[in-house]
């Protein structure tokens, strides 16, 4: 049967039913050269919440994209989108919208004519794709050549043509590029409510910040597999550990106080330590009891940033080991 | 159901869609395809304006050859004694004798010098005409110079009978014979066991034609290589004379003398005096008929396709656009956009290629039928006589010639897409495309080289402008340079769409087997 035209929204309710809102990515590998791109990669994306996909430059993110979208073929493994392999889906953009490289462009078309040959593609019209255009709020612009466009616009049109076919699914590598603060925070709230709508929305970044607010769940990748797959709020508490960062005028006091209850202590600084195996508060009624004076108990709570850095150490520094080794 | 199978109908359609809109969406490239129309266009018409044709004589005015049955230009010169006979009948004789003389360059100046020779198309024989107007529908059966018995009839007609020649020792038979519209001819070596060479059916003959004697012998050629590459031409005066005996004439022919009509023989600058007349003798049976001249279609002379020499300049430009429409989306990374809409590889680069196909083909159809209606009538106007050509001819040559820029597009596509650089794939479609047609009619090469390049390569499509056939009874310098392609229109147009196929599907295989 045929769908109708410029009907993407009766279509997804249909498409809903039939396909499942989820990306399977299961043991893939692959390898360019003696390069080993990817090294068992193995993930699964649920739809109603952003999903984070996090790594070093070179991690293999943008390559398992590539694979899940049919562009790269992997040498072993598999990558499905609602339970099929992207290259078997029809109007696939209405199954899922993807952004990959925000200057595949060709400059002397205008933006709004780059969404009208991609509706095409998918059976819609044009109806649609001023829909989009005012989605991500491109307005005139689009009626101009892409070739004059910032990267923030661009980032926006790529964005427009992903959300084209209003499709379950969405895959969007570095979108965060290039985008100016106001930007930032319209792609963030943007991601929230696809997600909220029930979408499965995969996001990929080498900045753990720029998703710090955005992502409820992180896939993080190194050197070609995953190194952790978790809720953001668990990853975070697993790296801040009940750290207190404590200032105080009488230094050795507070040590000893705090040594008596087992706290490991570490001198951070002059008049500054850092506790850890105690809360705050404990800290705070130990300090009072023992009449130990102090300026300042705050505390730690570790950055997404520094749970990545954690993480992600030791794929830096195989990259930058090989890469020495290839001078 | 909507998710589809991997054969969902609609997905190429749709693809075809996206790409035109791709296509007239880049300014430069709808630019581009009207700038190729419009070079073919001006180029044409500036040619065809450029171009003047004097014939002398008192008003300067060329002649207009006679036409044939079939509509094309024809000679019609040879020396004819008949007699009318009305309603079926045969006509029957012996050739005892056949010789000729060609004449070869002077050593005193004006002092004519004969070499005794037979050129191999001279013929003498029996032929039954629709009058003596030039043109008017004819069946012959004849002795040639070099190419045995032949049966030939409304000027393009040529069938073989048995090879050989006349001498006295070896005299030949011939009989041709009329039955209502039917004409068979007929061979013999001794007037009793007959083999026949050919039928005919003249459906414009009428119940009283004209029946006799003939003979003609066209103008000898020789083709020498100028010093700096082309060829030089030189047709020599020739004639023949074949002396007849046992002429028989069955049915009701009217009685009186054999008529003599020298047919079509040019007179000198007094428009009185025949220009190398031929002539007839009779004694006591036996008669001696010499003629100049020839039966066949004219082959040499301006045609329509004359005025579109701008298709291969413009050719370029259809190779750059066609390029650039696959190459650009490489440059950019756009491919894989585009794979990412239609993830059936082949169907993307198909859609690509039907849409720059429609788009040559009909910007091509509307230049060639400008150039050759409006440069065809600039000719006409600058005095030039057109060979005329059929319908059927005309339009193969303007309706072939868009199809042969659609396949140089699609195989300039396919180059693109399997090279995946622009500059690399617009060198190499003009490499195989336009180089080797200006190398075979530039008159550069030995001519056998110039036909194996407009046999093998992509350049065969040039073939499909040809609008005058070669014909193997008519001796002409048979040359690409003079327009005469080694294949057939639409087998040198066969041997381009191969090779876009073949790129195409070249492609497609890389297409599929690398990642994008």
């Amino acid at each position: 049967m045929a769908p109708p035209r410029d009907a993407p929204a009766a279509d997804r309710a249909l498409a809903c039913d039939v396909m499942e809102t989820t990306i399977e990515v299961a043991g893939l590998r692959k390898r360019y050269g003696p390069t080993l791109a990817l090294d068992g990669m193995t993930f699964t994306v649920t739809p109603g919440r952003v999903t984070g996909f996090v790594g070093p430059n070179g991690a293999g993110k943008s390559t398992t994209m590539r694979v899940v979208l049919g562009l790269d073929a992997a040498d072993e493994g598999a990558a499905l989108v609602g339970g099929r392999p992207y290259r078997s889906l029809r109007d696939p953009l209405r199954h899922v919208g993807a952004l990959l490289d925000a200057g595949a462009l060709q400059p002397s078309r205008t933006g709004r004519n780059h969404l009208l040959w991609l509706a095409h593609s998918q059976g819609l019209g044009v109806r649609r794709v001023d829909e989009v255009i005012d989605l991500v709020g491109l307005g005139p612009a689009a009626r101009r050549r892409a070739g004059g466009y910032s990267l923030g616009m661009r980032q926006r049109l790529g964005i427009a043509a992903a959300l084209l076919g209003d499709p379950p699914i969405l895959m969007l590598d570095e979108p965060f590029n290039g985008l100016d603060p106001e930007g930032m925070v319209w792609i963030r709230r943007l991601l929230g409510s696809l997600a909220a709508e029930g979408r499965a929305v995969l996001v990929s970044s080498h900045l753990m910040s720029e998703l710090e607010d955005t992502a409820g769940h992180v896939v993080v990748v190194g050197r070609g597999r995953v190194v952790a797959d978790a809720a953001v709020a668990d990853l975070i508490a697993a790296a801040s550990r009940d750290r207190v960062t404590l200032r105080t005028s009488d230094r050795a006091a507070a040590m000893t106080v705090l040594a008596g209850v087992g706290a490991a202590v570490t001198v951070s600084d002059r008049d500054t330590v850092t506790v850890s195996g105690v809360p705050a508060e404990r800290v705070v009624g130990l300090l009072n009891a023992g009449g130990v004076p102090f300026s300042e108990v705050a505390a730690h709570r570790a950055t997404l940033e520094e749970a990545y850095m954690e993480l992600t150490r030791d794929a830096v520094e195989f990259r930058a080991a090989s890469g020495g080794a290839a001078r | 159901m909507r998710a589809g199978g991997p054969s969902a109908p609609g997905g190429f359609g749709r693809m075809t869609r996206a790409e035109w809109t791709k296509f007239r969406t880049v300014r430069g490239w709808v630019a581009g395809m009207a700038a190729a129309a419009l070079v073919t266009v001006l180029l044409g018409l500036m040619s065809a304006a450029g171009s003047h044709t004097s014939c002398g004589g008192p008003d300067d005015t060329c002649p207009v050859p006679p036409v044939g049955p079939g509509g094309e230009a024809v000679d019609d010169h040879f020396f004819f004694a008949h007699r009318p006979m009305t309603g079926d009948g045969s006509l029957t004789a012996r050739v005892t004798s056949m010789t000729g003389k060609v004449r070869v360059p002077d050593r005193v100046p004006g002092a004519r010098r004969l070499d005794a020779r037979l050129v191999p198309w001279a013929k003498a024989g029996l032929v039954v005409k629709d009058g003596v107007r030039q043109g008017s529908t004819y069946a012959a059966v004849m002795v040639t110079g070099g190419h045995g018995v032949r049966m030939q009839h409304d000027f393009t007609q040529d069938t073989a009978g048995l090879p050989g020649g006349v001498s006295a020792g070896s005299p030949r038979w011939l009989r041709l014979d009329r039955k209502g519209q039917e004409i068979t001819g007929y061979e013999s070596a001794d007037g009793r066991r007959w083999t026949e060479v050919g039928r005919a059916r003249l459906p414009g003959l009428p119940d009283t034609a004209e029946i006799g004697l003939f003979a003609a012998s066209p103008g000898d050629l020789t083709v020498t290589r100028a010093d700096f590459g082309g060829s030089i031409e030189q047709v020599r005066f020739s004639e023949t004379t074949a002396v007849f005996d046992r002429v028989e004439l069955s049915g009701r022919v009217a009685a009186g003398a054999w008529r003599r009509d020298d047919i079509g023989v040019t007179t000198e600058a007094d428009g009185v005096t025949p220009h190398h007349p031929g002539g007839f003798q009779e004694s006591g049976g036996t008669y001696t008929v010499t003629g100049v001249g020839d039966i066949g279609p004219v082959v040499d002379g301006p045609r329509p396709e004359n005025t579109l020499t701008g298709v291969v300049i413009a050719l370029i430009v259809v190779i750059v656009v066609a390029v650039v429409f696959v190459t650009a989306e490489y440059r950019r990374g756009l491919v894989r956009v585009t794979l990412l809409a239609s993830p059936r590889r082949g169907h993307a680069l198909a859609a690509k290629a039907v849409v720059i196909a429609a788009v040559t083909f009909a910007a091509g159809l509307a230049a060639t039928a400008a150039t050759v209606s409006l440069g065809t009538g600039l000719l006409r106007g600058n005095g030039a006589v057109l060979l005329p050509v059929s319908g059927e001819a005309q339009v193969r040559l303007i309706g072939g010639v868009a199809l042969m820029m659609a396949a140089t597009a699609v195989l300039a596509l396919g180059l693109g897409a399997l090279l995946r650089r622009g500059p690399a794939a617009i060198t190499a479609g003009i490499a195989v495309v336009v180089v080797p047609h200006l190398l075979a009619t530039a008159s550069f090469l030995p001519d056998e080289a110039a036909r194996w390049l407009l046999r093998l390569t992509p350049a065969a499509g040039f073939a499909i402008q040809q609008s005058i056939p070669e014909y193997p009874q008519v001796l002409a310098n048979y040359v690409p340079s003079a327009g005469f392609y080694p294949l057939a229109p639409w087998a040198g147009l066969a041997v381009l769409c191969g090779y876009a196929g073949l790129v195409l599907v070249l492609a497609v295989i890389r297409l599929n087997r690398r990642d994008a």
